[in-house]
């Protein structure tokens, strides 16, 4: 809406200390969605300049795809940027959960709870996913 | 609400005048209104003095004033107030205005959340002056306009955009038929009631609609309150069905339910309780059964 003069920090995301958790929830769900389709691009990116089977090299375990995949595993930045990419993940669904029993008008009452618990069950996977991202010996 | 205890008022008036040798009627209401004048400063130190003591609350009023030179720009100002028992934001606001500065403008009228006049925005949230207890607030308490609507004066915001949102879903009852006889009542089933019960209780403040994100960013959204005003009609049963065609024609527009990505910020302000969320979720559906069809 016009506004004859400037609020500064009264309008809008100024006042995040004051969201609510339906409000983080949306927050958080258009910033994993976005995420998520940046990283869609960049798979298809990554991956389509890798393909090409040559049977020899492949039998061999040295093709363009192993050595690609491989090369990227032995960075440790991707593997942090993975474990980033399944809490992303896993909280897009979960919140799509939520938002779809709020389409289906079930449970509205308690769509804050189910915001929380679709955080803490976020964390606990990523916590729990930890050991086998990082595992793995670097290159 | 306002449940504001009687201050107990000490009569003025002295009752009756001591010395009755003052001549004129002109002299003895001049000297009646010095002593009056002399109570009331006397009672007005008192009070002063009394401020002095822990019981009071500090408010941080936005104030503006585009015809005023001096007062175009936005600031606030703190005025200290005593507290009582039972005191909401709307009777601190009268105080200071009745007592410190008389310039200070907003809206208010019933005093019991009915009116709707007036919705605030009170420590970062949109909520009712009258029916917000000081006693529920951090000290001090900051007290601004309704956000994303424009300000006149002060505390007082331009409600016109929200009024015609509110009438572009016609907010009225009109039933496809009319029973014969003109005063025979139209009676409703208690299910029905029921289920628009909550969507009644709306008091046009405002408040869900400053609260939205969505709808600050789209003029043309309908909004919360205009939305739940057509959900009251749309789920009327005694409007017909071809009445009911028309209402969700308005709801399903591009700028209509469809713009609510379910921030539930207009729940959660929502002075009178109403499930606006759930309300327009409901419409979301409505609109969708009323246009797939699958045979």
């Amino acid at each position: 809406m016009s506004q004859s003069y400037n609020r500064g920090t009264v309008e809008d995301f100024g006042r995040w200390r004051e969201f609510s958790a339906g409000m983080w929830a949306w927050i958080f769900h258009k910033f994993t969605g976005w995420v998520l389709v940046g990283y869609l691009f960049t798979h298809i990116a990554v991956l389509s300049t890798s393909v090409g089977v040559d049977p020899a090299s492949a039998q061999a375990g040295s093709d363009l795809y192993t050595s690609t995949i491989s090369g990227l595993e032995s960075l440790l930045i991707v593997r942090f940027l993975e474990v980033g990419l399944l809490a992303v993940a896993v909280f897009h669904i979960l919140n799509g959960i939520r938002l779809l029993m709020v389409d289906l008008g079930v449970g509205l009452e308690s769509q804050d709870k189910s915001f929380y618990a679709s955080l803490l069950l976020t964390g606990a996977i990523v916590v729990a996913s930890v050991p086998t991202f990082l595992g793995g010996k670097l290159a | 609400m306002s449940t504001q205890i009687e201050q107990q008022e000490t009569e003025t008036e002295a009752d009756e005048e001591t010395e009755p040798e003052v001549e004129s009627p002109g002299e003895r209401r001049r000297a009646q209104r010095d002593e009056r004048q002399a109570i009331e400063e006397a009672q007005r130190e008192t009070e002063e003095a009394s401020l002095d003591d822990e019981n009071t609350i500090t408010l941080k009023v936005f104030r503006y004033d585009p015809e005023v030179e001096g007062k175009q720009e936005p600031r606030f100002d703190d005025f200290r107030v005593p507290f009582h028992k039972g005191m909401t934001v709307l009777d601190a606001l009268i105080y200071a205005r009745d007592h410190y500065d008389s310039s200070l403008t907003f809206r208010h009228s019933c005093r019991q959340a009915v009116c709707g006049s007036d919705a605030l925005f009170v420590n970062g949230k949109q909520r009712l002056g009258c029916k917000t207890q000081m006693s529920e607030l951090d000290d001090p308490v900051r007290i601004e306009p309704l956000p994303h609507q424009e300000v006149v004066k002060d505390l007082v915001v331009d409600m016109e955009h929200f009024y015609d949102q509110m009438e572009a879903v016609e907010p009225y009852f009109d039933a496809d038929e009319t029973p014969d006889d003109k005063l025979e009542e139209q009676r409703q089933t208690r299910e029905n009631r029921e289920k628009v019960k909550m969507s009644t209780r709306c008091i046009w403040c405002g408040a869900c609609m400053s609260s939205c994100n969505i709808a600050a960013g789209d003029n043309e959204y309908l909004g919360p309150a205009a939305i739940n005003k057509a959900y009251r009609f749309a789920m009327d049963e005694r409007e017909g069905e071809n009445r009911k065609q028309e209402r969700l024609r308005i709801i399903e527009q591009e700028h209509g339910v469809w713009r609510c990505q379910t921030q539930f910020s207009c729940t959660e302000v929502c002075p009178k309780d109403i499930p606006l969320t759930e309300h327009i979720q409901e419409l979301k559906r409505e609109a969708v059964k009323n246009n797939l069809k699958f045979w």
